[in-house]
């Protein structure tokens, strides 16, 4: 009894959705602190007392991708995906950089809050186009946020005239720069959000409704769940969430550019969601998966350029990544632990191999 | 499936008698009203062709069109690609980065002094073990085509900016320059005159084989029998698995082909090549009226799609009142109506 129960609950470890990720988390701190001992040390800074780190930085550059990560899981829970998302941060971007540069008043908050709000008004209403697409006229949401994608894109363009386009806005800029309580504003805004998307949708039974289209929408329709308006819903919040993104993403530097700003976006989103452990066929999702998700990807990003190759080599160790998990989660290499009857040492095999392809490439 | 697909073979010959055409394209529309996008995909580009003639001249006459096919000559060839994937109702979103890093190897190896023919054959296997490793993936580890091959489309671009971020120029007397060489094959008035480069020579005898192989083999009909019901066709006893292991190969080979003949023409390589072209060939199948869900669907509606595509932007650079920028948001709003298109024929065929 003893080995069975302590091999389900190996097996249960290594199927926690996010458990692999936050394995790769630890492992690239690790590897950063082999490079540099104080990598993950925190100072306050004596002036205006924040906090001031690495592991700030990769808080700070999370919280986009958290956003964003939220908004693609609950469309992949419903059996969908969106992958309008960056195209999406783009036009946000350039709505609020082109609003604030026509009107001016560097120091107004109200100049802020209307671009902030224009802009997010602009995204929910391409996430709305997105969903009455796949909702209402039954497309494919591959192909309907496809074309998302490639408008948008254009849409963004437009908007600037195909110029980067910068302004000046002190509270917009202290959104993305700012600090609360020692923290990044930022960070705090992307907790907030998830916090509360998180609570919508699994205090209430709005996140089994999502879960049960993802499953079956014909069984979910005939349960008495309305699946249009749901999903309806499910990408307008994806639009939001991409605008909210967008809006941080360019507040950093109060610089859109069209062509860079949110610039596959869509994929460290979906990335996120995978590493989180939600199937990409729909039917259930995760929030803390993506959470970790996105802060893996995070460290990813910073931790490539910390050990000073190309960040736009970056891509290669995503790729590596997503190959992994998806072997991991693969019936047939779970198979061939369990063929080996040796149950307990799979994730001490799989640990190593995964570490060990990293470094083989960062050497 | 043989008995609608004849007819379409031999539709074209039949162009000269034109009544006796339009009977035959009624009743072929008629009994498959799936050949109906590939059927608007034609009328379009013709009425593209028209248009662009009267609003702007100058379309309808040697260099524009050969012009055309030369600079669309690798758009064509994935185009046939990403038609083999997505008959099986895959997709394949690797091909951009991998022509980027084909490119890259390719130039910097010529460069490096090469062999020219084995550096030709280098960049062609780098997309075929792009296809290979993607196909065993999708196949062996059951991850889904759309994530297998975007995982590729990220290690592709990571690599190709690994070997190097900057322009990599071919050297000007390279002997792969030869594949880009325009020759003239009718020598117009002035610079009227019909050119061919071997590239796009490569181009037609892909699509040709890639009719042949899909219309006349039996690895063609498997494809599309996986497309149309994968566990009927293996139930049937069709080698599925060696089938879909093989389109991801063909993808990823024709890809190295296609980077070939760009980057034959252009002399340049980066590692930002090819941004965006796995949705230039989707945009370029779905206007030729092939199923995104896979089983239905003609490799030459493909190369028509990929010649509307390359027409629209020789029309916006002719116009000029059109900002550039519009192009992505035209693609798209092209790309909708077709998918509408598509829906409207199979919801009609399912009640």
């Amino acid at each position: 009894m003893s080995t069975a129960a302590r091999t389900s609950r190996l097996r249960e470890l290594v199927r926690k959705p996010f458990f692999w990720g936050l394995v790769a988390i630890v492992a690239l701190l690790a590897l950063n602190v082999l490079k540099d001992p104080n990598y993950l040390a925190i100072t306050v800074n004596p002036v205006n007392g924040n906090l001031v780190g690495n592991v700030i930085d990769i808080v700070r550059a999370s919280a986009p991708i958290l956003m964003i990560a939220v908004g693609m899981s609950l469309v992949i829970a419903t059996g969908g995906i969106d992958l309008s998302v960056g195209s999406v941060m783009a036009v946000s971007g350039a709505v609020s950089m082109v609003f604030m540069k026509d009107a001016g008043q560097s120091g107004s908050l109200g100049v802020a809050l209307a671009a902030i709000g224009l802009a997010l008004v602009v995204s929910a209403l391409l996430g709305a186009v997105n969903g009455v697409l796949v909702a209402y006229v039954g497309l494919q949401p591959f192909i309907s946020t496809l074309i998302m994608m490639l408008a948008g894109r254009g849409i963004a363009k437009v908007i600037t005239e195909g110029q980067n386009t910068s302004a000046t806005n002190d509270p917009f800029r202290w959104i993305a720069n700012g600090f609360l309580v020692g923290l990044p504003v930022v960070f705090l805004i992307a907790i907030a959000v998830v916090v509360v998307v998180g609570l919508v949708v699994r205090r209430s039974a709005l996140g089994l409704m999502i879960e049960a289209i993802g499953i079956n929408p014909k069984a979910s329709r005939m349960a008495g769940i309305k699946p249009s308006g749901l999903l309806l819903t499910v990408y307008i919040l994806s639009g939001v969430l991409a605008g909210i993104a967008g809006i941080m993403s360019v507040g950093t530097v109060m610089t859109v550019d069209v062509s860079r700003t949110g610039y596959q976006m869509e994929l460290d989103a979906i990335l996120a969601v995978v590493i989180g452990g939600t199937s990409l066929s729909g039917g259930k999702f995760s929030i803390g998966g993506a959470v970790v998700g996105a802060l893996l990807i995070a460290t990813l990003d910073k931790t490539v350029v910390f050990l000073g190759i190309s960040s736009s080599a970056t891509p290669a160790f995503k790729a590596i990544v997503i190959v992994v998990l998806c072997l991991l989660q693969s019936d047939r290499v779970r198979s061939w632990f369990v063929q080996r009857r040796k149950p307990p040492q799979a994730p001490a095999q799989a640990g190593p191999v995964e570490v060990q392809q990293k470094q083989e490439v960062t050497a | 499936m043989t008995a609608v697909q004849s007819p379409r073979v031999d539709a074209p010959a039949q162009a000269s008698a034109s009544s006796r055409f339009t009977s035959r394209v009624k009743r072929v529309v008629a009994s498959n009203p799936s050949v109906l996008p590939t059927v608007a995909a034609i009328v379009i580009f013709i009425a593209m062709v028209v248009y662009g003639e009267i609003a702007y001249g100058r379309i309808v006459q040697y260099n524009t069109l050969s012009n055309l096919l030369i600079n669309n000559a690798h758009l064509i060839i994935l185009a046939v690609a990403m038609t083999f994937v997505i008959l099986t109702g895959g997709i394949d979103l690797s091909v951009g980065s991998v022509i980027a890093l084909s490119s890259v190897a390719g130039v910097m190896l010529a460069n490096a002094g090469w062999n020219p023919w084995v550096v030709i054959l280098v960049m062609i296997l780098i997309g075929t073990v792009f296809g290979v490793a993607s196909g065993i993936l999708i196949q062996y580890f059951n991850v889904q085509p759309f994530i297998a091959t975007l995982a590729m489309m990220f290690l592709g671009r990571g690599l190709a900016s690994l070997l190097s971020t900057q322009p990599e120029r071919l050297a000007e007397d390279s002997p792969i320059r030869w594949l880009g060489e325009q020759f003239k094959v009718i020598d117009g008035e002035k610079v009227n005159d019909v050119v061919v480069t071997p590239g796009v020579i490569i181009a037609l005898v892909v699509v040709l084989v890639a009719f042949f192989v899909l219309h006349r083999t039996r690895t063609g009909r498997t494809v599309y029998a996986i497309g149309g019901s994968e566990s009927s066709s293996a139930l049937m006893g069709l080698a599925v698995p060696r089938t879909k292991v093989l389109v991801y190969v063909i993808s990823g080979t024709l890809s190295g082909v296609a980077a070939v003949v760009y980057t034959s023409r252009l002399g340049i390589a980066q590692n930002i090549t090819g941004i965006g072209w796995e949705l230039d060939a989707i945009a370029a199948i779905v206007i030729g009226g092939t199923l995104l869900t896979g089983g239905y669907g003609y490799v030459l509606g493909s190369v028509v799609g990929a010649l509307v595509l390359g027409l629209m932007n020789v029309l916006i650079t002719r116009d000029g009142g059109i900002p550039p920028e519009m192009t992505t948001i035209i693609t798209g709003g092209i790309l909708l109506v077709f998918v509408l298109l598509q829906r409207a024929v199979t919801s009609k065929r399912h009640t």
